[in-house]
């Protein structure tokens, strides 16, 4: 057994009425992968915040090599060697590759840049990694995979021996990860201490040595991966039993529900076309870029449709901008939840009735509060929202809990069709279980439910049927029966790739 | 680890924030500067913040929408010019009031296009036609003031009601609708979504064009009413007043905690920061302060409130 070079010893970590961490102890191995593992709201946030130096824990401490650290910065943890790759990476996306690696500590000579000499710097610190970037290219314009390698490299460059990374695979292509993962094992093989966060269980499986498991903000087990199974993992996270998360059941159809002909726009390479019945889920599966999301924001009317019909149960549905969708009962769960879904500095209250309190307005123009309440608590239990109060910030709530309030938010409306943009992208197990219940829901209702998703067992755990998209067409409509993982994804790859390999 | 007590004093803070700072800071000046706390000096100090109180109300919206508005400044003066000229022309004191207060909305409706309709940033936007407006008013009468001739119209500035002046007046009614307005109707609910999100409040079905265009139509009106209140008041149009006005507004938005990235505001915060800025200017005016010394007052009062209002933050983030 090597040495534990990053240890946590009984921290604690509190806000104004939440106690985000309580106790938790568990140490890293130098030279292994270790898994933290738990759902939305565990702490693993706040743990790698701790770690980062951006939250000073209220209890405990933080040894590295065996010694208790105190971090008050980003530059004290990377001072003591260690680095967080966050889901969202610290680059500056309009300076070069080089200046990156090297930001805070150019090499310079009186004061002025060396440029020749930071590139070669750069290359070399690239080479490492075996990355063939160009180093005076705008990180702005590099594909994300490579920008995450950009901040592996920069880790890396302030000598870092411990380093953390956060959901690193959320946004990559398979090709990707397993770069990543290469990577990865390099970094070990070479004595660092890794710290994997993940919700994946497959890499984590995968890729890791040994595992912790939080669980509301307490340390549930720490011990060797070899001694865990996928549903031991996923039941000590839980802390019940899931027996199949998808929760799939066959249900009748409803009839006539959404039918697309010949929509064209932006981002779709020819028109497109396809039929969902009410009471349907009907999943698109599709590599990042083959035009999934696109689709859907035609049809919600964010972006405005060049040509096609959209018709629902016959009728045809006048959508010029995302408000006629909503009044035709056509709704959207946008992607990026953060950045298209939640107003974060308004209330859990706000962003429930954010929608439909334009038609609960008295007169159409006065607040009704008691309506307000009476929806926006009805919502919050109906779907199980952890927070403490409708006054909360949703901000300060987790990623499965903001999902939560938008799907209550289209739920206070009248709806026939729900699209959903990767709904549980980010999300914890046991969320993502009650997303799928709530799916199931709505379609016996005879809603029409869109999702897409880039998740294999997903798209194929809930959908009733599954359309492939590949660079801006439908490539394939399945019937679930007929999908497999295989099928999916060799519709979905390029056609010049799948001719070369 | 704080305790209950604690707890509730930083919530009551949070709460109420600025009007404590306001309370502490206008007793302190009842007790400690003499004549501070007279009849007569309360009338000279809310007559003499009623215009920035007005024009705060609107720019309360403009900020809680993520956008601001700088040219409210030569709205006023170019507002007052015209109402002159049309009341001088047409002997019609209503004319002259309607023509100003069309002025501004047309000036409004234009920021509002521009910055909404066509993408352009507020500060640009409002930067050009702050000198546009501002030029149009010395145009008016060759760069000079004008003389009202209607002696009618100068009962909106300098009459009174059971003793305080009617600007006063129109500006407590200016709070009271504008907090309402934000508070209890759902075109002030979305305009602070729109100011803490646009993408996420136009996925939500919220019209952000229309709700930026009309607080942009309400913010040239809104400083146009103040523009002719105060030719009113002066009994003639200034091409050359309130410069820097719109200096002075955002600042008593962002003194009493007015968030200017958007989305974060309320009608308590705009009353407590005109406030404070009123009552700083009135007590150092009484202590015969040197007017350069008033400057760097003014200037390190609003970088402390700002700095304060990060701390709070900081502390209460979770």
């Amino acid at each position: 057994m090597t040495a534990t070079a990053l240890a946590f010893s009984r921290v604690s970590m509190e806000f104004p009425g939440v106690k985000a961490l309580d106790d938790v102890s568990f140490g890293v191995a130098a030279g292994s992968v270790h898994a933290l593992v738990g759902e939305n709201g565990a702490g693993k946030s706040t743990l790698l915040k701790i770690l980062s130096g951006a939250y000073t824990p209220s209890g405990g401490s933080l040894m590295i090599d065996g010694q208790p650290r105190v971090f008050t910065s980003t530059a004290d943890a990377l001072a003591a060697g260690v680095a967080v790759i966050y889901q969202e990476l610290h680059l500056v996306p309009e300076m070069s590759v080089a200046e990156n690696l090297f930001l805070g500590h150019l090499p310079q000579r009186l004061g002025l840049v060396n440029r020749k000499q930071l590139a070669d710097a750069a290359r070399k610190q690239l080479d490492l990694i075996g990355e063939q970037i160009e180093p005076s290219t705008k990180v702005g314009r590099l594909p994300l995979a490579q920008r995450q390698m950009v901040e592996i490299a920069k880790a890396l460059t302030r000598g870092a021996r411990i380093i953390a990374f956060d959901e690193p695979t959320s946004s990559l292509s398979d090709r990707e990860v397993r770069r990543l993962f290469t990577i990865i094992r390099e970094l070990k093989a070479r004595g660092c201490a890794i710290l994997y966060v993940s919700h994946r269980m497959e890499e984590i499986f995968e890729l890791c040595d040994a595992i912790t498991i939080l669980r509301d903000g307490r340390h549930v087990e720490t011990g060797a991966l070899g001694a865990f199974s996928r549903d031991k993992v996923v039941q000590r996270m839980v802390g019940r039993e899931l027996a199949n998360i998808y929760n799939y059941a066959p249900r009748p159809h409803a009839g006539a529900g959404l039918v697309v002909e010949g929509v064209c726009g932006p981002g779709l390479a020819e028109p497109c076309s396809f039929a969902a019945e009410a009471g349907e889920i009907f999943g698109f599966f599709g590599l990042i870029g083959a035009g999934r999301s696109e689709l859907l924001r035609l049809l919600y009317g964010a972006v405005k449709k060049t040509a096609g019909r959209v018709t629902f149960a016959g009728r045809e549905l006048a959508i010029a901008s995302p408000r006629d969708a909503i009044g035709a009962g056509v709704v959207l769960c946008p992607e990026d939840r953060k950045k298209e879904g939640v107003i974060p500095i308004r209330s859990v209250l706000e962003n429930t009735n954010l929608s439909a309190r334009r038609r609960h307005a008295r007169g159409g123009i006065l607040i009704d509060e008691n309506w307000e309440h009476a929806n926006a608590t009805r919502r919050v239990e109906q779907l199980r929202v952890k927070t403490p109060s409708l006054r909360q910030l949703i901000r300060n709530l987790s990623g499965g809990n903001q999902q939560k309030v938008i799907l209550g938010r289209w739920l206070s409306e009248t709806v026939k069709v729900i699209l959903l943009d990767e709904p549980t992208r980010g999300i914890d197990v046991g969320a993502k279980s009650e997303i799928y219940a709530i799916m199931q829901d709505l379609a016996r209702q005879g809603v029409c439910v869109i999702i897409v998703s880039s998740e294999l067992p997903e798209v194929l755990g809930v959908s009733d049927r599954i359309a492939v998209m590949r660079q801006g067409r439908i490539a394939a409509i399945l019937d679930r029966a007929d999908a497999s993982e295989e099928k999916l994804l060799k519709l979905a790859l390029p056609v010049e790739t799948a001719r070369a390999s | 680890m704080p305790t209950a007590s604690r707890k509730t004093l930083s919530a009551f803070l949070d709460k109420a924030g600025m009007l404590v700072v306001l309370a502490i800071l206008f007793l302190g000046c009842a007790l400690g500067v003499d004549n501070f706390f007279s009849w007569a000096n309360m009338k000279g100090l809310t007559l003499a913040v009623s215009m920035t109180g007005m024009v705060s109300c609107t720019m309360l919206f403009c900020l809680a929408a993520g956008d601001f508005d700088l040219s409210i400044g030569s709205v006023v003066a170019c507002s007052g010019m015209l109402a002159a000229v049309v009341m001088n022309h047409t002997g019609s004191v209503a004319l002259g009031v309607l023509a100003g207060l069309g002025l501004g909305a047309l000036v409004g409706l234009f920021n509002g296009f521009i910055v909404a309709r066509l993408k352009i940033n507020a500060l640009i936007t409002t930067l050009a036609t702050m000198q546009i407006v501002r030029g149009l008013g010395y145009e008016t009468n060759h760069g000079n003031s004008i003389g009202i001739t209607q002696e009618g119209f100068f009962w909106l500035g300098s009459s009174s009601f059971f003793g305080i002046p009617t600007p006063v007046w129109i500006t407590a009614l200016c709070f009271a609708a504008f907090g309402f307005l934000l508070n209890r109707t759902v075109f002030g609910r979305d305009a602070l979504a729109v100011g803490g999100n646009p993408e996420a409040a136009h996925l939500a079905g919220i019209s952000v064009e229309r709700i930026k265009i009309t607080i942009f139509t309400l913010q040239g009106i809104m400083a146009a009413f103040a523009g002719i209140v105060l030719a009113s008041r002066v009994t003639s149009g200034q091409p050359k007043t309130s410069e820097g006005f719109e200096l002075e507004v955002i600042s008593a938005c962002v003194l009493g905690g007015v968030s200017l990235t958007g989305g974060v505001g309320s009608m308590a915060f705009v009353i407590a920061g005109v406030f404070i800025m009123g009552i700083v200017q009135n007590a150092m005016s009484l202590l015969n302060l040197d007017s350069f010394h008033q400057y760097i007052v003014r200037g390190s009062i609003l970088l402390a409130a700002v700095l304060f209002d990060r701390w709070k933050r900081r502390r209460g983030a979770a």
